[in-house]
């Protein structure tokens, strides 16, 4: 479960955030999606502490935001403890070896480094390509892997 | 000396920005454009000499000091705009890809940026939509439906209040032309929503692009604000998708602008009538939009006078997977399927024969060598139970397993379905499992009749396309290379 339970300073400044954030984005038009990209970007995820502050905000239901929540693949309940490397496993990627990459990709990280699968970056004339946070990566073979893996472990 | 390298997100996935920065720490001027679409070049390097523009590919950052010492006449491609993959093209909607800085408005004002939307003004609503339906142009988001009904339908809805979306959730793998769109040009989208807005009535558009492209959002957020008072009082709003396929879907897309999750509406209402928070909204995708500014400044019949049968105008091909010359090609339709692979993609990337291509994303029909005679154009494909969709061409040689390929079809629909209809949210997951037994040689012939049935519940039984064409890929698999089943 992700949340900021803890020293009570801690939850003033989590609050105070996420009033902020609120407030950034309540008089645009279909408020959600962007509050929940920014609360993720700011707790690594969306605790449930904030899908209650939100549903009160924008007078939804807590299970109205916490189906949308659910429905996006992007939108992590609990944090991710690990750093994150997003393979593409898409068909173009897998016409230039993702498959075998990926098998190779989860010996080579051992736990330290969590491999995900995303389904096209777009990159499908470069591939296999991948995406670690906002950076992209193409043309990977085992050596680049490795090396991607062991700067993000 | 000055270089032009491409801050294309392909290009900067090969390592541009490194090349870049060597450059300019040897004291070269760097001159970022947008890509080529050269795609097997980049790093693609540029120099500036007396006689033009020579280009030199692929670069390393490790090739940089020899590049500049002039000793890598290896790489050494010539001219580019004279390059035979150039050369062979008609671009109209990639008029500028390679040539300007993106969110230069000068670059973009000096290669006729803005003369579309002049003329836009100065013809107002009727004529505009009037111009769009003589160019003949279709939705290139999948669909191919007619742009000028669409915004007629629009522009005839009751307002006050109408939206443009510009549909920006490309999905599709091997497709990539709505980013390099976005991320190279992004004032020519902006232009042709701004002329959608004059066309129907609506001075809000939003730009949905999906959350896999962090260079293509910062882009268009940039341009946007750069050229706000070039539009207004049309006004745009960057939005960024979370990760789900089916949002690409039109009425998807709408609730997920509106904060919902993200599931398929029933059609009718139309959402050129009731769209976006209920009020008529244009959705249409990056290349659509794209296409407008050319049309409106040149007139549709100029644009009509390019293409095939009942598909007109230009086509930006994506060459894509294994495939040599991967990259752009933007080509007025009419190109077979085979002289798009092999004449201008070049063949296999790995040197292998080619087996079988998949177009129009992951709905689309696989294609063997022997169907290689179609052409490029929306119904010449639908008669070979294919689509063209958004034009992405993935390119498989012969090691692939087309039952692996028919079961990922099915994976990948059970992963992105919305969930609101039982054939495809259930059919998805009973079709990987019976073409996991295949795979396993259990009783193939038994499998394959089951699976047939579920593609035809499936076809018949499913709100939208994903549910209704993940058969596509399925069967043409089966169909075309029955050999991989029988196991
Ligand atoms: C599952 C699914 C995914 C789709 N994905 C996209 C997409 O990523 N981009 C797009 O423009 N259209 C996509 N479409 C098609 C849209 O529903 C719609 O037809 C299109 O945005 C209309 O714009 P156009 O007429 O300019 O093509 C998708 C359709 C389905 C059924
Ligand atoms: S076919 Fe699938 S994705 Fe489309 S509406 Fe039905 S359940 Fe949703
Ligand atoms: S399929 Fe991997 S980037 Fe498109």
């Amino acid at each position: 479960m992700c949340s900021w339970q803890g020293l009570d300073s801690a939850v003033t400044d989590a609050n105070a955030q996420l009033d902020a954030i609120i407030a950034a984005h309540q008089g645009r038009e279909g408020p959600l999606l962007p509050i929940l990209h920014e609360v993720q970007r700011a707790f690594g995820c969306i605790p449930e502490d904030a899908i209650r502050h939100i549903a009160h905000a924008l007078n939804l239901s807590r299970a109205e935001v916490s189906g949308v929540v659910g429905f996006y693949h992007d939108f992590r309940r609990a944090p991710e403890p690990l750093p994150v490397i997003k393979l593409c496993r898409a068909e173009a990627c897998q016409a230039r070896g993702s498959d075998a990459l990926a098998r190779w990709a989860e010996e080579a990280a051992a736990g330290r480094v969590a491999i995900e699968t995303v389904y096209c970056l777009g990159l499908c004339s470069v591939g296999p390509s991948a995406m670690v946070g906002s950076e992209v990566h193409a043309r990977l073979d085992p050596a680049a892997l490795d090396q991607l893996i062991e700067r993000a472990a | 000396m000055r270089l032009f390298v491409s801050d294309d997100a392909a290009a900067v996935a090969c390592g541009a920005d490194a090349v870049a920065a060597r450059a300019d720490a040897l004291g070269a001027e760097v001159v970022r454009t947008s890509s080529w679409g050269l795609h097997w070049l980049e790093p693609l390097v540029e120099i500036e000499t007396d006689d033009g523009r020579i280009g030199y590919g692929p670069v390393a950052a490790a090739d940089v000091d020899a590049l500049l010492a002039g000793e890598l006449e290896q790489r050494r491609i010539g001219d580019i705009a004279s390059h035979p993959f150039i050369r062979r093209q008609t671009r109209l909607t990639f008029a500028r890809a390679g040539r300007t800085r993106p969110l230069s408005l000068d670059d973009y004002a000096a290669t006729g940026g803005w003369a579309g939307l002049e003329q836009a003004r100065a013809i107002g609503p009727e004529a505009i939509v009037q111009q769009v339906t003589t160019s003949g142009l279709r939705g290139r988001g999948g669909a191919g439906f007619p742009a000028g009904i669409k915004w007629e339908t629009a522009r005839r809805a009751a307002g006050p209040r109408k939206y443009i979306v510009c549909n920006a959730d490309e999905g599709d793998s091997g497709t990539f032309a709505d980013r390099m769109l976005m991320e190279g040009d992004p004032f020519c989208l902006i232009e042709g929503m701004a002329i959608a807005g004059l066309a129907v009535g609506a001075d809000k558009g939003f730009v949905y692009i999906r959350s896999e492209y962090p260079h293509a959002i910062a882009k268009m957020e940039a341009a946007v604000r750069l050229c706000a008072h070039l539009v207004a009082p049309f006004e745009i709003e960057v939005r960024v998708g979370a990760g789900a396929y089916v949002c690409g879907e039109e009425t998807s897309l709408l609730n997920s602008l509106e904060g919902k999750r993200g599931e398929v509406r029933v059609k009718p209402p139309l959402p050129a009538i009731e769209g976006l928070f209920g009020r008529p909204t244009v959705v249409n995708n990056v290349l659509t939009l794209a296409a407008v500014p050319w049309i409106l400044a040149n007139g549709g019949p100029a644009y009509a006078d390019f293409g095939s049968g009942r598909s007109r105008g230009t086509m930006p091909v994506q060459l894509a997977g294994n495939i040599r010359h991967a990259g752009l090609f933007e080509t007025a339709f009419g190109l077979t399927l085979g002289e798009l692979v092999h004449d201008i993609g070049g063949g296999t990337a790995s040197g292998r024969p080619v087996k079988a291509v998949q177009v129009g994303g992951p709905l689309g029909a696989y294609f063997p060598p022997s169907l290689f005679d179609t052409v490029l154009d929306y119904e010449a494909f639908a008669a070979r139970d294919g689509l063209v969709g958004h034009a992405g061409i993935v390119v498989f040689d012969d090691t692939v397993d087309m039952a692996r390929q028919a079961r990922f079809a099915f994976e990948f629909c059970a992963a992105e379905s919305c969930g609101k209809c039982t054939p495809c949210r259930l059919g998805s997951v009973r079709g990987y499992e019976t073409m996991a037994r295949v795979l396993a040689g259990e009783d193939a012939a038994a499998n394959l009749a089951l699976i047939e049935e579920l593609c035809e519940t499936m076809t018949f039984g499913s709100l939208c396309a994903l549910g209704g064409l993940t058969p596509y890929p399925v069967l043409s698999a089966i169909r075309h290379f029955p050999e991989d089943f029988a196991r």
